[in-house]
């Protein structure tokens, strides 16, 4: 019926989609050619990246519900049911609103262009949710995710043709288009509860920034207890609610690097280009900001949840290995130039990847370059 | 110089089923089939007998209209059955079925010094006629090798790395002899060196070790460490321009005994393989032999499909089929037309897979743990998104990610530029098993071949 000539041909593919995901396809090698095939295929690929998000999800939950009861004075244990279930409250309706949103258009262009429903959807609809305010409305999640989908890799292809990593896409809309709902104190979901006296809503790199332009000494001890190293690194700040934490995003890589699904190469230039850029900040030492030890850069904001699994989408980073070095290492250095320079934007992961994004081509176009002249050195015709 | 080269790249792929090393003489297949189809670059097959003719080993069965003097020859003697057409007259198989004792025509013999000073143009006119140039193969392109070109090397892999591959020393037994002559044939097509290519890690077999002027060159790694594509790469890549030939240690053999007994030898030594077959083993044969004899009473299982070649290269043929011309080896494995209950997630242990992703823990069992692999495509076609990996697989300085999408994109100078010249479908057929989109990696690069070719 969903066949080519049957009644609801149109719906090919949804139907083939459906059909697939309870059942891997009972299809068999051709006639030629390689009559044995890997156990792979890009949905397992896909979702060991979703799996491999999972702990900053969960992660992201409880904190949503801790950061709220710091904030209003109530309980201050971080894994409590209490926590949990505030948590899911506010978080599962934004994952639910991605989901829906890129879905549609994910069916809807699968329909006009008679291709197969790509499972890279699977991924960029759980980033979206973790790289968001937690108090975002879930209008602006859809709209983000459905300018994401489209803008960032509909019209140049679909799947596998995007330049730019989608779901830093979506982020980046949001950011330019709604500015108001994506930064000062949106980091923490009150839910209408009064806040306790000194409550802010800042970020550890809003007070570094803050700190530093007013010349009012060190950024560490601005910082504070609150925004000690160790609670950066655990991730019980507020923040984006998947990005908080780097040490979920180290078990992310984790899992990712096991699986040999996300390059590690890409991960650890990134972390190592950020903790060059800081030190040699440290060295120019003009302000507070640059005064910062460099290894805080690697614990504050999305650095470390953006190496891991922004920075690795394959389509959007560069292609050759030795292009994937000289990718993230740029990425890491223009995350904390971003940071410490440029005072329009406190958090710079996400302009560096899109960024880095557009040059991966180019980087790649060097290094296949290179390929090319040894092999025309050696030719005499 | 003679080199060792030791590459790392590449994956083994383990299966059950490995031909014993014994030959059995329990099966004579009677029928025999020439496939024009085998032949890539062949085309304009042009018919030199008919349905009825009697032949003899040796008789001229076929030729292309492009290169006519090359004689794709009977491999047995015998009636000519059927010449099987399909759509447009397509020439599809000439089959043939034997006499019980094979009559060969016979052709001008030489001693082993006679052949030392033969010329080329002798030597090219009895090879051109006595069936046995077919076996020789031009890079780039991968095509029957031209006789008017000088070739500016030679290469011959003495091992196959293929998975359940036929150990090539074994079913070459008894032809020492044939295989040096074979040599000093190929001395007088070429003014640059002969390579025979050897595995690092096994001991030369004397039918190989005993010959004098030529490079004995040494490989290990995984596969495709035996590919000779793979070896030209490292020992004296194809540039632009160049033609280098390329036959298998069978055609050496072939090539000598037809000038030291004067006869087109086509009877081979086959390996049948693979989980399906109850005894897996060696058998003698012709070439272009008909399989059912093989099988019969020979299977664990019904549903199951049969490889003329291997599994990474070969081609499925039906029961009543026909080995190819170039197929030393008949592989039986499971077909795979099942559907699995989120197949897609599900944890697999028993399954290979060249990667680590979520459940996939095959490379939890080591090296030496054997496979049962059935046909399942184990997912669809995806367009492009992982990297990184055909560069794993492919031990070479190629980029095979981007040779492929310079091939999609009909791209004749980058193309060239990525080494096209240098490769083959073999080279790249474990790309096409590692890749995560299910692509067919190894017809795109004919077609990139033929573009080249062509354009």
């Amino acid at each position: 019926m969903f066949e080519k000539g049957g009644k609801f041909e149109k719906l090919h593919y949804l139907f083939e989609a459906n059909e697939t995901f309870l059942f891997s396809p009972a299809s068999t090698t051709k006639n030629k050619g390689v009559q044995i095939k890997d156990a792979i295929d890009l949905k397992r690929m896909m979702m060991t990246v979703v799996i491999a998000m999972i702990p900053c999800l969960i992660f992201g939950i409880f904190n949503v519900g801790y950061q709220h009861n710091i904030a209003t004075g109530g309980a201050t244990t971080f894994l409590s049911l209490d926590n949990f279930l505030f948590g899911a409250r506010w978080v599962l309706p934004i994952v639910l609103a991605s989901y829906v949103a890129g879905g549609l258009i994910e069916v809807v262009f699968a329909i006009i262009r008679k291709h197969p429903i790509n499972e890279g959807f699977l991924v960029t609809g759980m980033l979206i949710p973790l790289i968001v305010p937690p108090t975002i409305p879930l209008w602006q999640v859809a709209l983000a995710t459905v300018f994401g989908v489209m803008v960032g890799k509909e019209i140049f292809g679909g799947t596998g043709m995007n330049v730019l990593n989608v779901a830093m896409t979506a982020r980046a809309f949001l950011y330019f288009a709604y500015p108001s709902q994506i930064s000062g104190a949106v980091w923490t979901q009150l839910a209408d509860a009064t806040p306790v006296d000194g409550y802010t809503g800042a970020t550890a790199l809003s007070i570094a920034y803050d700190t530093s332009t007013a010349g009012s000494g060190s950024v560490v001890s601005a910082l504070g207890d609150f925004f000690s190293l160790n609670n950066m690194f655990m991730g019980f700040i507020p923040g984006s609610i998947g990005e908080t934490s780097t040490l979920m995003a180290l078990l992310g890589a984790l899992i990712l690097v096991l699986t040999g699904v996300g390059s590690w190469k890409i991960i650890v230039s990134v972390f190592g280009g950020a903790f060059i850029m800081g030190a040699i900040f440290n060295a120019v030492g003009l302000n507070g900001f640059m005064d910062l030890p460099a290894h805080y850069h690697l614990v504050m904001g999305g650095l470390a949840f953006g190496a891991v699994f922004m920075a690795t989408d394959p389509v959007s980073a560069a292609q050759t290995e030795t292009g994937k070095w000289i990718y993230g290492l740029l990425i890491g250095m223009f995350t904390v130039l971003i940071r410490v320079v440029n005072p329009a934007y406190p958090e710079g992961i996400m302009l560096a990847v899109l960024f880095m994004n557009v040059f991966a081509p180019l980087i790649d176009y060097y290094v296949v370059q290179a390929n090319k002249k040894r092999r025309l050195a050696r030719a005499t015709v | 110089m003679s080199k060792i080269i030791k590459l790392k790249k590449g994956f083994d792929i383990n299966l059950a089923g490995k031909a014993e090393k014994k030959i059995s003489s329990s099966a004579h297949p009677d029928t025999f089939a020439i496939k024009p189809s085998d032949f890539i670059g062949m085309k304009r097959p042009k018919l030199l007998v008919n349905e009825g003719d009697n032949v003899k080993a040796g008789t001229p069965i076929l030729t292309d209209k492009m290169q006519e003097n090359v004689m794709y020859c009977s491999p047995v003697s015998g009636e000519i059955v059927e010449v099987k057409r399909g759509a447009k007259r397509k020439l599809l198989e000439i089959k043939i079925l034997a006499d019980k004792t094979i009559e060969f025509e016979s052709f001008k013999t030489y001693s082993l010094s006679d052949i030392n000073g033969l010329s080329r143009a002798d030597a090219q006119a009895q090879m051109l006629k006595g069936g046995v140039w077919p076996n020789i193969i031009q890079r780039p392109y991968g095509i029957v090798a031209n006789e008017s070109d000088t070739p500016k090397a030679i290469h011959i892999s003495t091992f196959d790395t293929h998975p359940l591959a036929a150990n090539l020393a074994f079913t070459l037994q008894g032809a020492e002899e044939a295989f040096k002559s074979g040599i000093s044939i190929l001395k007088k097509f070429t003014d640059g060196k002969i390579h025979l290519n050897h595995d690092l890690n096994a001991e030369v077999a004397s039918v190989f070790s005993n010959i004098d002027g030529v490079e004995h060159n040494k490989f290990s790694g995984p596969h495709p460490a035996g590919n000779v594509g793979v070896q030209i790469h490292h020992l004296d890549p194809i540039n632009k321009g160049d033609i280098v030939w390329t036959l298998t240690p069978y055609a050496v053999a072939q090539i000598g005994k037809l000038f030291l007994q004067g006869k087109y030898d086509a009877s081979r030594i086959i390996a049948v393989a693979g989980s399906e077959v109850k005894a897996p083993q060696y058998y003698k044969t012709y070439v272009g032999s008909a399989i059912n004899k093989f099988v019969e009473n020979n299977l664990n299982s019904d549903h199951v499909r049969f490889i003329s070649g291997n599994v990474l290269t070969g081609e499925r043929i039906e029961k009543d089929g026909y080995l190819g011309f170039y197929s030393n080896m008949l592989t039986v494995i499971p077909e795979g037309d099942h559907a699995d209950f989120l197949g897609w997630i599900m944890p697999k242990k028993n399954v290979l897979s060249y990667h680590r992703a979520w459940g996939l823990f095959s490379f939890l069992n080591g090296k030496n743990k054997e496979y049962v692999l059935d046909t399942n495509t184990n997912g669809e076609d995806r367009a492009f998104v992982q990297t990184g990996v055909f560069e794993k697989v492919v031990p070479m300085d190629i980029y095979p990610t981007y040779l492929v999408k310079a091939i999609m994109s009909e791209d004749f100078d980058n193309m060239e530029a990525l080494g096209i010249y240098e490769i083959i479908e073999e080279d790249l057929a474990l790309c096409e098993f590692v890749d995560v989109s299910k692509h067919d990696i190894q017809h795109m690069v004919r077609e990139g071949i033929e573009l080249m070719q062509n354009g």
